[in-house]
């Protein structure tokens, strides 16, 4: 479903990482591991196709994916080291034009977090860990197949960590494929690793 | 899609009240310093209203645009509105429009008002308010396209008016033309002239900005 062949990213003047290859069939995740500043984040932006690589080729079912980035856009939901919520907003409203482009439900992505009980409560009130499930609700609205996530559990306690853990199991049995990147532990159950730096 | 997106802007700027109504009211302000600063006489006055009227408006409109892709860019949305299955021209032209309706109506509304606060003669008022509608769509353009480039640049708070500015110096020259000569045609047209170049070049050069932006 997703492949990826030889890639390599320059930032700067410095190579962050070359031939990364690996091969996802539907259900399958990838845990990306590595120090801090091994180009986790540059291979999930690199997938994302925010960021063009320096060599190699990404395919989705055989096809070159980053040909044409609004559509490789649709694929995916990205969640990245920030939140991305506005903190005047409350916790429903943040998640509106998501949920405008997707057609999912609201209600639905702040149950699958556990953020009913806030939806109307201003953003600028959450704790981190907060913030972090209501930018994670976002994947509960998407349908898109392919998730990646960057560092999704930081900030999380035990019980979040597990709803997240559920949502990613959910996701892989209807056939998603969830590349994820951490420097610690995620609530992935079997999947391949890859490992930089 | 874009729709959705200029809905999302509104919203925003719903949330943010005060940030919306800054450039209004420093327009507002601006323009009423003028009779105090050179005098209340009707003839020097309404031979300056036309010109007063469009640099306030043209350096209000330059207030909200360091925010316009900054906010987003710091905090990740602007990550979350290039995978949003939009191209990045559509994102760049959906957020002009955002500006527009938020600072450029705004201050064409205005402009009636203040042009006869400051006794400008009552036969221009019309050239000078059909100059605005073009112009600050044009300035919408321009501005959101600089913004976008200077996305990411250190101190580009104050890059953005350097390089804005000399890129409004035609809109501004054809602007007050038009509230200053009896036949405001043909500067009228030179400035849906600048409308017609603005509208496709500006979200093109703003697409890129904020897709280099993202890298």
């Amino acid at each position: 479903m997703l492949q990826a062949d030889g890639l390599a990213a320059i930032r700067g003047d410095r190579l962050i990482f070359r031939d990364i290859s690996f091969t996802l069939a539907p259900g399958e995740a990838l845990a990306v591991r590595g120090p801090n500043g091994a180009g986790k984040s540059t291979l999930l932006r690199l997938l994302a196709g925010l960021l063009r690589p320096a060599a190699g080729k990404l395919l989705w079912q055989g096809e070159d994916a980053l040909g044409d980035p609004p559509r490789h856009a649709r694929r995916i939901a990205y969640i990245g080291h920030q939140d991305a919520v506005k903190p005047g907003f409350t916790a429903a409203e943040n998640l509106r034009f998501a949920a405008r482009l997707s057609g999912g439900s609201i209600a639905g992505a702040l149950a699958a977090l556990d953020l009913v009980a806030l939806a109307d409560l201003p953003v600028r009130l959450f704790s981190a860990g907060q913030k972090r499930r209501l930018a994670l609700a976002r994947l509960a609205l998407s349908a898109a197949p392919l998730w990646l996530l960057d560092e999704p559990t930081n900030g999380l306690d035990e019980t979040a960590a597990a709803r997240l853990g559920r949502l990613l199991a959910a996701h892989r049995t209807s056939g998603g494929v969830v590349v994820a990147a951490s420097h610690l532990g995620l609530p992935l159950g079997r999947a391949n690793e890859l490992v930089l730096g | 899609m874009v729709i959705a997106l200029i809905g999302r802007e509104l919203g925003i700027a719903l949330v943010h009240g005060a940030d919306t109504l800054a450039a209004l009211l420093f327009f507002l302000v601006v323009t009423s310093l003028f009779p105090l600063a050179v005098g209340p006489s009707p003839a020097v006055l309404g031979r300056l209203a036309p010109g007063v009227v469009w640099v306030a408006a043209l350096l209000a409109a330059l207030l909200p645009l360091e925010r316009l892709f900054g906010a987003d860019y710091e905090d990740g949305s602007l990550d979350q509105l290039l995978l949003s299955g939009l191209s990045p021209l559509a994102v760049a032209a959906g957020k002009a429009a955002a500006h527009w309706l938020l600072t450029g109506l705004p201050l064409l509304l205005a402009a009636g008002p203040i042009a006869i606060m400051l006794r400008i003669e009552p036969g221009r008022l019309p050239a000078l308010l059909a100059a605005l509608l073009p112009g600050t769509l044009c300035l919408s353009l321009i501005g959101s396209a600089g913004a976008a480039l200077v996305l990411g640049a250190r101190r580009g708070a104050i890059l953005l008016p350097l390089l804005v500015l000399p890129l409004a110096v035609p809109v501004l020259i054809f602007g007050t033309a038009a509230a200053e000569t009896d036949q405001p045609r043909a500067d009228l047209l030179l400035l849906a002239a600048l409308l017609a170049l603005a509208l496709p070049l500006c979200p093109l050069a703003a697409g890129a900005s904020l897709s280099a932006a993202a890298e």
